[in-house]
Parts: structure tokens; sequence; C-alpha cells
């Protein structure tokens, strides 16, 4: 009996795995048509006057953001934490009935808020701050759908055989954590209606008024950031890139150093947002020096799991799975060096505004978070649903037309960001500015257009990865999992 | 202690939570108070302002303007004076937005009138041309919010004690007032009146009708706001 290995239920693991394939199509796909509408505005109206409203790029552009963010991204945390965590804690979600219960209930709830969400923002509902744009009874939703993932990981962590805690759990409390306390003071706010008596029960004032709601919303966005976008997708690549590549990780204390070094620095670097700005002066010096601060921890786990690979190689070139995480990693150095350099209070001053944030936000979220949970979820694949992946040559085409697509994408914003940039300060010689400001919009249309291209491959890749893994499901060759070794089974 | 603390989940989060949450509380609590005082001459918003910034807000203009005008010399010729924190006492969000697709409306009030917006917002291209601005001729048929903007204003008023009924300092040492109305029906009748003085200027034959019938367009409200950011 003791001897037999532990069965791991991953229903709710499948449940997000669909979810996350689900939710990234619909907002890449959002994501594409504003990049069209950038570059050619009668995409605008591509479903008529009549619905102008609704394909409208203002009313969408908050849909995308959110979209990745907090369906494609969140849902495929939650996906990899509900197999995750069950086999580095060693304890089945089986061996408890109130645990699968909460589990099932947290994605229940999920996809009703999602629904919720996306309703609203047609609608126009929001609170216009970014990735904060919920109002407050969606935010009650989104509270409680957190909440119950705390239960699922202290829960499961309290039933655990295995006694320390693997690098990945610490990431994934750490984004819980994190993620709670800035969005409920982020999304402190007064709902009118309760007030006044009159008026719509939708509406809600923010607690904080102009700078200090800047402030707050800053120090919340950069860190969701942070705490979504980066926080758990290390958890993902300390697991799977070890597991699919079979190697141990390179340094337990570069694991420590990076990972408390991250907790403390990233916190501070929110101030970078705001250089320039109204807010204190030495609150933005802050946020410039720590954003500088923060490529320390931030490397030291991309470095570790690039010196995971060491003596292996051999496997990038023949693991189209080990090529995403190595693409991922690479990536996020990439951005992560990206990001402090924009924090340079001199160099803020041209970036800021400009596409080239956009650029650094995509290159991120493309080549990082994106090629991560892809990885993951082909690694997962064939140990939940008992088939080999169903096509090789399939993912290294996704892989290659997706990392062209980022390429052309965070080219072309780097082209168009420092473009802009350099024509709103250029004065003539006799101290008059040179460009009326259509000028600089009108500049960048090449820009816009390559930048669209660039993300319908990145969205044709998604698509093949969506196809890839229904076949998985449905049809691919079946495998037990007691036959597997490290690399992932794939069939041609 | 590191070992120990990952023997120790609840130990281990209390740490992580102690971490993190240290620098919100040294970045965000010392300025707080001196942050949220108003300037000499900021005024709260008008019901009908109010609707309007409702109208922005529900349609994103954040996502392509900013409303924050940075102090270099570059953005001071572009958009006037750079931005001061006082200012945005009143603002609630705070609309600064983080991308200029398109121009800056910190102080778009002082450079553009009633007729400009109205042409601009219901063909963006034919008024600046090569625009990639949407058109927004929605607006030009849905009813605005005053409801839900007085709302605003009373609890702002309740909660926040923003000065409506007050007397405000000017910046030319005079005073001004800004009414909030006692009832919600006294409320839409001032709305109505300032929206009268909106359209006036405007030509779009439906708005003119609807305003005559006693309904504000979200336009109007709009308008109204954009007036009022100078």
């Amino acid at each position: 009996m003791e001897n037999r290995p532990l069965e791991y239920d991953y229903t709710v693991a499948k449940w997000f795995m669909i979810a996350t394939i689900v939710l990234g199509v619909v907002g890449m796909l959002v994501g594409v048509i504003l990049a069209w509408q950038l570059a050619f505005p009668g995409v605008n109206l591509m479903l008529g006057e009549g619905l102008a409203e609704y394909t409208n790029f203002s009313r969408l552009r908050p849909l995308h953001t959110d979209a990745v963010t907090y369906g494609f991204t969140v849902s495929g945390i939650m996906a990899t934490w509900y197999y995750v965590g069950q086999r580095v804690l060693k304890v089945s979600m089986a061996e408890s009935p109130f645990l699968m219960f909460i589990g099932k209930l947290q994605f229940i709830l999920y996809i009703v808020v999602v629904a919720a969400v996306v309703v609203s923002l047609l609608l126009g509902f929001t609170q216009s701050k970014e990735y904060a744009e919920f109002e407050w009874p969606i935010d009650i939703g989104v509270v409680v759908v957190w909440v119950l993932w705390g239960v699922s990981i202290f829960g499961l962590s309290g039933i655990r055989r295995e006694k320390s805690l693997y690098i990945s759990i610490w990431y994934y409390i750490a984004a819980f954590l994190a993620v709670a306390m800035l969005y409920l003071f982020n999304n402190m706010s007064v709902p009118t209606y309760f007030v006044a008596g009159v008026g719509s029960v939708m509406h809600s004032v923010s607690m904080y008024s102009g700078t200090n709601d800047a402030l707050v919303q800053w120090w919340f966005g950069h860190n969701a950031v942070a705490f979504v976008f980066t926080t758990p997708i290390v958890a993902m690549i300390y697991y799977f890139l070890p597991k699919e590549s079979g190697q141990a990780v390179y340094s337990y204390k570069l694991s420590l150093l990076s990972f408390w070094g991250l907790m403390f620095v990233y916190l501070w670097a929110g101030g970078h947002h705001l250089v320039y700005s109204t807010v204190p002066d030495w609150m933005q010096t802050m946020g410039s020096v720590f954003s500088v601060v923060l490529i320390l921890p931030s490397w030291g786990s991309a470095i570790n799991m690039l010196l995971t690979m060491k003596g292996e190689w051999n496997q990038v070139a023949s693991n189209p799975l080990i090529k995403f995480m190595v693409l991922a990693s690479t990536f996020y150095m990439f951005s992560t060096l990206e990001g402090p350099i924009q924090a340079i209070k001199s160099v803020n001053a041209l970036a800021h505004f400009t596409d080239w944030i956009v650029g650094h936000v995509h290159d991120g979220v493309l080549g990082w978070v994106a090629f991560m949970i892809f990885a993951a979820l082909f690694h997962m694949a064939p140990r939940v649903f008992k088939r080999e992946i169903y096509s090789k040559s399939l993912m290294n085409t996704q892989f290659w037309i997706q990392t062209l697509g980022v390429v052309l994408y965070f080219t072309s914003m780097w082209i168009a960001g420092i473009t802009q940039g350099m024509m709103w300060r250029a004065h003539d010689e006799f101290g008059n500015l040179a460009y009326s400001f259509i000028d600089t919009v009108t500049v960048l249309h090449p820009y816009y257009t390559i930048r669209a291209v660039g993300g319908t491959l990145y969205l044709i890749g998604v698509f093949m990865f969506a196809y890839n893994m229904f076949m998985t499901m449905t049809a691919a060759k079946r495998v037990e999992e007691s036959q597997m070794q490290n690399t992932s089974p794939m069939g041609a | 202690m590191f070992h120990w603390l990952e023997k120790h989940p609840f130990f281990f989060a209390v740490a992580v939570f102690v971490t993190i949450a240290f620098a919100g509380l040294v970045e965000i609590l010392p300025n707080f108070a001196e942050a949220s005082r108003p300037t000499i001459g900021t005024k709260p918003y008008s019901t009908l302002e109010l609707a309007g910034r409702h109208v922005y807000i529900k349609n994103s203009c954040n996502a392509c303007h900013s409303q924050l005008i940075r102090p270099f010399k570059s953005e001071t010729d572009r958009y006037g004076a750079y931005s001061l924190s006082g200012e945005y006492a009143y603002d609630r969000p705070f609309l600064w937005g983080s991308k200029r697709t398109g121009p800056d409306l910190m102080r778009i009030g002082n450079v553009r009138t009633t007729d400009w917006h109205e042409n601009h917002m219901w063909d963006p291209a034919g008024v600046v041309p090569g625009s990639i601005m949407p058109a927004y001729r929605w607006m030009f048929a849905n009813e605005a919010d005053v409801d839900t903007a007085y709302a605003e204003q009373v609890t702002v008023n309740k909660v926040f004690n923003v000065p409506y009924n007050k007397p405000i300092p000017m910046k030319d040492g005079s005073t001004e007032t800004v009414p909030m109305a006692a009832s919600l029906d006294a409320a839409k009748a001032e709305a109505l009146a300032d929206a009268k003085v909106i359209v006036a200027d405007m030509k779009n034959q439906d708005v003119k009708d609807m305003v005559a019938s006693g309904k504000i367009p979200e336009i109007v409200a709009l308008i109204a706001y954009l007036n009022s950011l100078k």
C-alpha cells in the first residue's frame, strides 16, 4: 500500500488548462484586432456603424489587457498550481474531499467572474485604472476566487507529506499574498448608490484622489505585473524545466537569493511609472534606483534556469518544450534589463507615453509569460490526459512562428517609441516645436503595420497551440505515466 | 533560518508578507495628506462636467490620452503649464493615462472649443487629416447618466468633504462657489441649463432636439467636461 505511487487527481487542473487555451485565444485575438485598428482605423467599424460602440479601440483595449492578464495568465497559474502543488507537496487532491470541493468551486466562480468582466467592460463599466478596471461587485467576486486559491494553497500545504516547501511553492505563496494585498488596497472605493440612494449601482468612487490615487494605482499596477507575470511564472519554470530536462536545479543558494531579493526589491519599483509626474521627487528616484537593483534577483532566477541546462544543451535542439522554456528565460532576462533601462529618469523622459513601453510589456508577456505557459501545458498534457503530445513538428512550427512574431513586435515598437519621443521634443532653430502632434502619429503607420503582422503571426501560433492541445486531449496515442521518461512523449 | 521557514508555510507566508508590505508603507504613507491638498483655483466638478467625466471613463479615453504635463519645455510649449499635484485634488479616479496615442488633454479647454469637439468626435480624420482616432457617433444619441453624476457629487461631499456650496479661493483673490443641488430633480434641472449653454454652440440637429426635449446626450456632457480642463 505505502509503496504504491500516489494517484494525483487532475480534474481542476484540466478545467483550468482548457480555460487557459480559450482565454488565450480570446485575449490575443482582441489584441490583434486592436493592433490592426491602430494601423488602419477603419477596422474600428468592423461590425458596422451600429455596433461601433462595442468594437471601438477604446472599449476593447481594457478587455485585451484583462483577458490576457486575468484570463490567460491567471488560468495558466491555476492550471499549474493544481498540477505542481500536488506533486511537490506529495499529496493528492483525491485525499481531501474538502480541498477538491474548494478547487472546483474556485474554477466555477472564476468562470462566472470572467463572464461578468467581459460583459461589463464591453458595456463600459470601468474604474479606468489600468488592470483594476472592474467595478466593485466584480471586485468582490475576484476576492472570493482569490481567497479560495489561498485555502487551496495552505490547505494542501497543511496535509503535505514532503515537509520542505519546494521553490515553486514559495513563488505561488508570494503571488497569492502580494496580489491579495495590492488588489484590495488599490480597489478601495465607495459605491455611490449606497451613499446617495440614486444613480447606477455599478458606480463607485475611489478612496484616494488625484496624485495619491496615481501612487496607489502604480504601486498596484507595477506589482500586479510582478506577482501575476513574474513570480508564478518563475514558479512554473523552477518546476517544469528541471522535470522536462531531467536536470537538477543549478543552485539552491542562487534561488534563495533571487527569491528573497525579488520579494524585497520589487515593491519599491512602482514609482518608475510616475517619473516626472506630480508625486514627490524622492519616490520617483526610489522607483528608478530600485528598478535597476531589480536586475539582480531577476537575472538570478533566469541564470539559475539557464545553468540548469549545463551540459544538456543538445536538448534545446531536440526537444521543442525545452526550446520554449530556454527562450522564455532568455526573454525574461531581456525584459528585466529593458525595464530598468526605461526606469532611468533621462530615458523615461523619452520613453514614457510612447510605444516603447508597449513593446516592453509585450516582449515580457509574449516572450516570457506565454512561452512558459505553453511549455507548462505541453508538459502537463501527457501526464494529465494519458496521451502523448499530438504533434512535435507542430510545436516546432509554433515556436518559430511565434518567435518571429515577438521579434517583429518589439523591434517595431522600439523604433516607433523612440521616433515619437524624439519628435515630440524636437525644436527648430528658433526654439519652436518642430512637429505638430499629428506628424508624430502618421509617421508611425509602417511600424503599427509591422506590429500588427507580428501580433497576427503570434496569434496563428496560439491557434496551432490550441489545435495541438485539442488533438492531444482527444485523439493522440495513449500512453501511461509509468512509461514516461522526463522528456514528454510526443508524436511526429 | 531559511531552512526552518521552508518547513513552516505559515511563518514563511508571514515573512514574505512583511518583506513585500514594507516598501508600500515607506513610500505611500508619508506624503499622503500633502498630496491631496488642492491648489488655489482648483474647483470640484459640476454635475454636467462629472457626467461628462463618466463618459470619458466609460469609453477609456485615458487609454490613448494623458492628463499629465511633465516639466519639460517641449511639453509646456505643446500643452501649457506643467501639472501640479493639487490640481488633481478632486480627481477620483486620477486620469493621467500611461500612453499618448493622442495628445495630452490636461488643459484642452484652453485650446479647443465646443464646435471643434463636436466636429472632431463625429469625424476625427475630417478635422485632423491623418488622425487614427475612431469616431464616437453613438455619443450623439446615447443619453448621459446625470443621476450617477449627482450620486457621485453627494458621495464625495459627504464622505470626502469635497467643498460644494462653499466659497473656493481663486487665483485673483476672489472666490467662486460650485453648487450641488439639494435634490436629484434640481440637479437635473441645473445640468440641463448648463447643457443648453453648450448646445447653443453646436450644430447637430438631433442633439439640439434632445436637449430641447429635456434629455442630455453624452456628447454634450463630454464637451462640458473637456471645456472644464484648463
